[in-house]
C-alpha cells in the first residue's frame, strides 16, 4: 500500500534527561513556539514514576499535520539530551545520517550504577565519550551546559543554553525563542536565561563555522583528575572470614553492620557466614567486633597461616 | 506538575486555542458541559483531571478528593440524582473498586447526566496491571466513548454528556496514559449554563430491590440497542473514505498511529467502542477488500464484529499487551502483508545503556522503614504507593503487592495460614491506608490476628504528584478541614499497641518494630516524616562524605539513596562514595549507617 502522506512529514524534536531535570519544561516552551508559529504540534511524555530519578524522555511532533503523539524509532530529527547516559540512551533514535544531536556531557550517575561490590569493579556508566559520538554524526554537539550554566550563576540555566543551541537547529525566529522562554523561566531568572540562551546561540554558530570534531565538544577545564585505580593484575577475589565462636559473645554488632547482609547469629546465637558468595572482604565486621572474634583473609597464604596457628 | 498544568489553563481566555494535556481538555470539557460536581481519587494517569477542574470557579464546580473511587462515584451519582451533571474520574484499577456502585447505577440510570471518567494505563507505566475498561464497561453494559486526542478529548467530555441525558445511562469517557499526557492544541468554547432537573421522585427506578431491579434490567437491554442504533449516525464517528484494498477499525490513541502508517487507507474511526453500530461497521466492511481492526489491548471492537460473522483481523497482527506505537503498528501491517517490510535500518551505535530505574528519592523516609524490616527478617505484605519501589535493590524489603489496600488482610491471610515462621508485617501508606485499609484492620482486631502493620505516613498522596487527602486536613481547593489522626483511628477500632515514630531516626524505629512484632495481636506502628517533595520540597543540612574516613564498605548504598554515588577515589580495591551536595536534602539517614563516621554535615566539616 502507498504510504505516501499528502502532508509534508512533521519535524520530530526528541527530549530526554533526568526526572527531575526539565525535560518537561524544555518541552512545553519548544511546543509552545510552534504553536505561535502556527504549526500543529503534538507533544507527549510518560510522567508518574518518572520524577522518581528515572529516565524522562518527551516527544515533540510539529508540522501541518500530526497524527502519532509518538515519534517512530529512526525518524528523530533533533535529539536534546540534558544528561550524556540519556543521550546515549536514545541516540539510535536518530534519522540515521541526517539527525541533529545535542546534548549536555554533564553525568548523573545512578545508585544502580554503583551497585558492583567486587574489588575493581567500575560503576556501570555508559563509557562512550563525546568524540565517539559525533565523530560518526554529521550535525553533533556536546558541551558542558551545566558548568557553562554555573559559571553564569545558575546551574539550572543549562537546559536555557541547549535550547539556544537548539534554535539554531530549527527555523523559528529568535524573537519567539526569547519571547516563549521568557515567560516560562521564573520572573527573577529571566535576566540569567536569556543570557545562557545567547551564549549557547553564539557557541552553537562558532561551531557551525568550523567543522573541527574538537570544537563541536566543549569540556570544562576544571575536572578535578581522577584518582589511579587499583592495579587489577594484583588482584584476587579471595576471600575468608573466620569467626571463633569461643569469643563472640552474641552482641549483634557485626550482623547489623554488615554492608552485604550476609551475616547470622545461629541457634547457639554465634556470629556465622550465612552466604560466602556474597562477602567481598570489607572487614567491617572485622573492625566492628569489639571481641577480636572475626579476621577477613586476603589471600589463601593469609588463611594458610591463620590455620597453621 | 499537575498544579503547573492547572495554572496553565486558569490563563486561557475563552476562544483561544492552546496546546493542553488530554486530561486538562476533559476538565475544560466538563467545565464547558456545565458539570456541577466533580469527585475523584489521584491515580495516574489520571490525576490531573481534577487538579485543573478545582481552578474553575467553585460556584461553577463543586470539585473534591474524595476517600477512594467507590465514593467518589458515588458522591457523583448523588448529584446526579438531584439533576445536576456530575463527573467522577479515576484509573482503570479504580473503576473495580467503584464497580459495585456502577452496576447498580447502569439500572437507575441518570436524572442529571454522568460521567465516568477511566484511564486505562496500557504498556502499565505506573499502574499494578494493565487491564482495559472496555470490557469492564461491556460488562456494565455502559456506553463508551474513546476520543483519540486533546481536541476531540475536549468535544468527546461535552458529547458524552448529551448522551447520558438523552439515553439515560452513564457514560464512561475512556483515555489512555498516551492521551492523557499528551499536549495537543484545543478550541476552547464558553460553558452551556443548564437548567436544574428536579428530583425524579421515582422510587421503582432509584431503589434498587430485586422487584424493581428485575424490570430494569430489560430497561438497560433495550437501552443498549437504541444506543446502537444512535452510534450509526454518531458525529464522533468518522469514515474515511480512500483506498479500499483495505479498511481499518479503530478509535482512540491507535488512530493517530494509523494515520501516521497508512495516510491512504480507508479508516472506520469509531467514537464510542461499545455497543458498536452494526450496520455502519457492515457497510464499511463490504466497501473493502480486508477488514482489519486496530485496538490497544482487548480485541473488545473484534469480536464484536467477529459475532455478526464479518471477516476480520485483529490481534492476529497486533499485540494484546502494551502500548501501541507507529513502529508496532507498521509491524502489524507487515505481518498482515498490507506493507512490505522495509530494509531494517541497524544502529548506528551499540551502547550498552546506564540502567536508570525509578527508586525512592533522596531522603525518602520510606528508606528507613523497608531497612528496618529487612534487619528484622520480616514477611512484609506490600501495598500500592512510592513505596513499592522497595521491592527492587537494594532495599528488596517488600514479599508481595496486590492492590490499594490488600497489604493487611493479604498479613491477616498469611498468619491464619499457620505456617509463616517469621514476623508478618503489612506495609501500607497513609493515603492508601484511609482509601481500603481501614476494613482489613478492623477485620485484623476482630479476627484477632498476630500482625503488624507499619503505618508509612508521608502527609500526603506522594506517588501521583502530593494530592491534599483528610490526612492533611485540606479540601482539594485548599480549603481547612477535620485532620485526621492515624493513632486516633486505629485505637478506635481496638488496636491495643499504637506507637509513632520518626522515620528518620533508625534505630528508634528499629526498636520499636522489634516491640510490636514481640506484642501478640495487631500492633501498628506509624513511621512518620513528610514526603520530601510535595508538598514542599524540604532541604536541610547537606551530608559530605570525609574522603579519608571512607573505608568503601559501601554500606550507605544500602540505602539505595540516589545522592550517593562512586567518587573517583579508592580504598582497597573499591571506589569509596561521595555525596551530591545539590540532590542531598540532609535526612542524615546514612550517616546512621556508616561504621567508620565517614559521613558529616557539609557545614561542620
Amino acid at each position: 500500500m502507498d504510504t505516501k502522506t499528502k502532508y509534508k512529514e512533521p519535524v520530530n524534536v526528541l527530549v530526554v534527561g533526568v526526572g527531575g531535570q526539565g525535560v518537561i519544561m524544555v518541552s512545553k516552551v519548544l511546543a509552545t513556539i510552534c504553536q505561535e508559529r502556527g504549526y500543529q504540534v503534538k507533544q507527549s511524555e510518560v510522567h508518574g514514576m518518572a520524577k522518581r530519578g528515572g529516565g524522562v524522555f518527551s516527544h515533540v511532533r510539529y508540522g501541518e499535520q500530526v497524527f502519532s503523539p509518538t515519534i517512530p524509532k529512526g525518524s528523530t530529527d533533533v535529539l536534546l539530551a540534558l544528561e550524556w547516559a540519556e543521550a546515549l540512551r536514545w541516540v539510535n533514535h536518530l534519522k540515521p545520517g541526517e539527525g541533529t544531536f545535542i546534548s549536555d556531557t554533564q553525568h548523573i550517575v545512578p545508585p544502580f550504577a554503583c551497585r558492583n561490590r567486587k574489588r575493581g569493579a567500575e560503576a556501570g556508566y555508559s563509557r562512550e565519550t563525546p568524540d565517539q559520538i559525533l565523530s560518526r554524526i554529521k550535525d553533533g554537539f556536546a558541551l558542558d551546559a551545566t558548568g557553562m550554566a554555573r559559571e553564569l550563576g545558575n546551574e539550572r540555566a543549562a537546559n536555557t543554553i541547549l535550547l539556544g543551541i537548539l534554535s539554531t537547529a530549527l527555523e523559528f525566529p529568535e524573537d519567539t525563542w526569547r519571547d516563549v522562554i521568557s515567560r516560562f523561566v521564573p520572573p527573577k531568572t529571566v535576566d540569567i536565561n536569556l543570557q545562557a540562551f545567547d551564549q549557547g546561540r553564539e557557541w552553537a554558530r562558532t561551531v557551525h563555522e568550523n567543522s573541527d570534531l574538537a570544537a563541536r565538544h566543549r569540556r570544562s577545564e576544571k575536572l578535578a583528575p581522577a584518582v589511579p585505580g587499583p592495579d587489577r593484575d594484583e588482584m584476587s577475589d579471595f576471600v575468608q572470614l573466620d569467626i571463633n565462636p569461643d569469643w563472640c559473645k552474641s552482641c549483634d554488632i557485626c550482623v547489623k553492620m554488615c554492608p552485604e547482609r550476609c551475616l547470622k547469629l545461629d541457634d547457639r546465637l554465634k556470629a556465622v557466614l550465612t552466604e560466602p558468595d556474597r562477602c567481598t572482604g570489607c572487614r567491617i565486621c572485622e573492625w566492628l567486633c569489639p571481641d577480636f572474634a572475626i579476621t577477613v583473609h586476603r589471600t589463601p597464604e593469609a588463611a594458610q597461616a591463620a590455620v597453621r596457628v | 506538575m499537575g498544579r503547573n498544568a492547572a495554572a496553565a489553563v486558569k490563563k486561557i481566555s475563552n476562544v483561544e486555542i492552546r496546546p493542553l494535556m488530554g486530561n486538562d481538555a476533559i476538565a475544560r470539557g466538563a467545565w464547558e458541559a456545565g458539570v456541577r460536581v466533580a469527585a475523584a481519587y489521584p491515580g495516574t494517569p489520571s490525576t490531573e483531571i481534577l487538579e485543573c477542574i478545582a481552578v474553575f470557579p467553585e460556584e461553577d464546580i463543586r470539585a473534591q478528593w474524595s476517600t477512594n473511587e467507590k465514593v467518589a462515584l458515588d458522591v457523583a451519582i448523588g448529584a446526579s440524582f438531584e439533576g445536576v451533571r456530575a463527573l467522577a474520574v479515576m484509573k482503570h484499577v479504580g473503576l473495580n473498586v467503584a464497580a459495585d456502585a456502577l452496576m447498580s447505577m447502569t439500572y437507575i440510570g441518570v436524572n442529571g447526566g454522568l460521567v465516568i471518567v477511566v484511564c486505562d494505563d496500557p504498556g502499565i507505566h505506573s499502574s499494578q496491571n494493565e487491564q482495559d475498561t472496555r470490557i469492564l464497561a461491556r460488562f456494565a453494559m455502559v456506553p463508551v466513548l474513546e476520543p483519540s486526542d486533546a481536541e476531540e478529548a475536549l468535544a468527546y467530555t461535552r458529547a458524552a454528556f448529551d448522551l447520558s441525558e438523552k439515553f439515560d445511562t452513564p457514560v464512561i469517557l475512556r483515555s489512555t496514559t498516551r492521551l492523557s499526557h499528551t499536549r495537543s492544541p484545543v478550541t476552547l468554547a464558553e460553558r452551556i449554563d443548564l437548567p436544574r432537573r428536579d428530583f425524579n421522585e421515582n422510587p421503582k427506578k432509584n431503589v434498587m430491590i430485586p422487584s424493581h431491579a428485575r424490570i430494569r434490567h430489560s430497561a438497560l437491554i433495550e437501552r443498549e440497542k437504541k444506543v446502537a442504533e444512535f452510534f450509526e449516525t454518531f458525529e464522533l464517528t468518522r469514515w474515511e473514505k480512500a483506498e479500499t484494498d483495505v479498511g481499518i477499525v479503530t478509535s482512540s490513541i491507535s488512530y493517530g498511529y494509523v494515520k501516521e502508517v497508512l495516510p491512504n487507507a480507508s479508516i472506520l474511526k469509531l467514537g464510542g467502542s461499545y455497543p458498536l453500530p452494526e450496520k455502519t461497521i457492515r457497510d464499511f466492511a463490504a466497501s473493502v477488500e480486508r477488514l482489519i481492526v486496530v485496538e490497544e489491548l482487548e480485541p473488545a471492537i473484534e469480536n464484536q464484529i467477529r459475532i455478526w460473522n464479518i471477516d476480520v483481523k485483529g490481534k492476529e497482527y497486533f499485540s494484546r499487551m502494551g502500548e501501541l506505537s507507529p513502529e508496532l503498528v507498521r509491524d502489524g501491517f507487515i505481518r498482515a502483508g498490507v506493507l512490505t517490510p522495509e530494509s531494517g535500518v541497524a544502529d548506528v551505535f551499540e551502547i550498552e545503556s546506564t540502567p536508570r530505574p525509578p527508586v525512592l528519592c533522596p531522603g525518602c523516609p520510606h528508606t528507613s522503614s523497608y531497612m528496618a524490616l529487612r534487619q528484622v527478617e520480616a514477611r512484609v505484605a506490600g501495598d500500592i504507593g512510592c513505596y513499592t519501589l522497595a521491592a527492587g535493590e537494594p532495599l528488596s524489603a517488600i514479599d508481595t503487592c496486590v492492590s490499594m489496600g490488600s497489604s493487611i488482610a493479604n498479613a491477616i491471610g498469611m498468619e491464619k495460614s499457620g505456617v509463616e515462621t517469621r514476623p508478618i508485617v503489612a506495609t501500607i501508606g497513609d493515603s492508601t491506608f484511609l482509601h481500603a485499609g481501614i476494613p482489613s484492620l478492623i477485620d485484623a482486631v476482630y479476627n484477632d490476628a498476630d500482625i503488624t502493620i507499619m503505618l508509612l505516613d508521608n502527609h500526603t498522596v506522594a506517588m501521583t504528584g502530593g494530592q491534599d487527602y483528610p490526612g492533611t486536613g485540606k479540601t482539594l481547593r485548599g480549603k481547612e478541614t477535620h485532620h485526621i489522626e492515624f493513632e486516633d483511628i486505629c485505637r478506635a477500632v481496638g488496636v491495643k499497641w499504637v506507637q509513632t515514630v520518626d522515620s528518620y531516626d533508625l534505630a528508634a524505629l528499629y526498636k520499636a518494630l522489634r516491640e510490636a512484632i514481640d506484642f501478640k495481636g495487631v500492633s501498628v506502628l506509624i513511621s512518620d516524616r513528610p514526603c520530601v517533595i510535595d508538598p514542599v520540597k524540604i532541604k536541610g543540612e547537606t551530608m559530605t562524605v570525609i574522603a579519608d574516613n571512607c573505608t568503601a564498605c559501601q554500606s550507605c548504598m544500602n540505602t539505595g539513596c540516589p545522592s550517593i554515588s562512586w567518587s573517583d577515589a579508592w580504598f582497597d580495591g573499591r571506589h569509596k562514595v561521595k555525596i551530591d551536595p545539590n540532590t542531598c536534602i540532609g535526612c542524615a539517614l546514612c550517616p546512621q549507617v556508616c561504621p567508620s563516621d565517614a559521613i558529616q554535615p557539609l557545614d561542620r566539616s
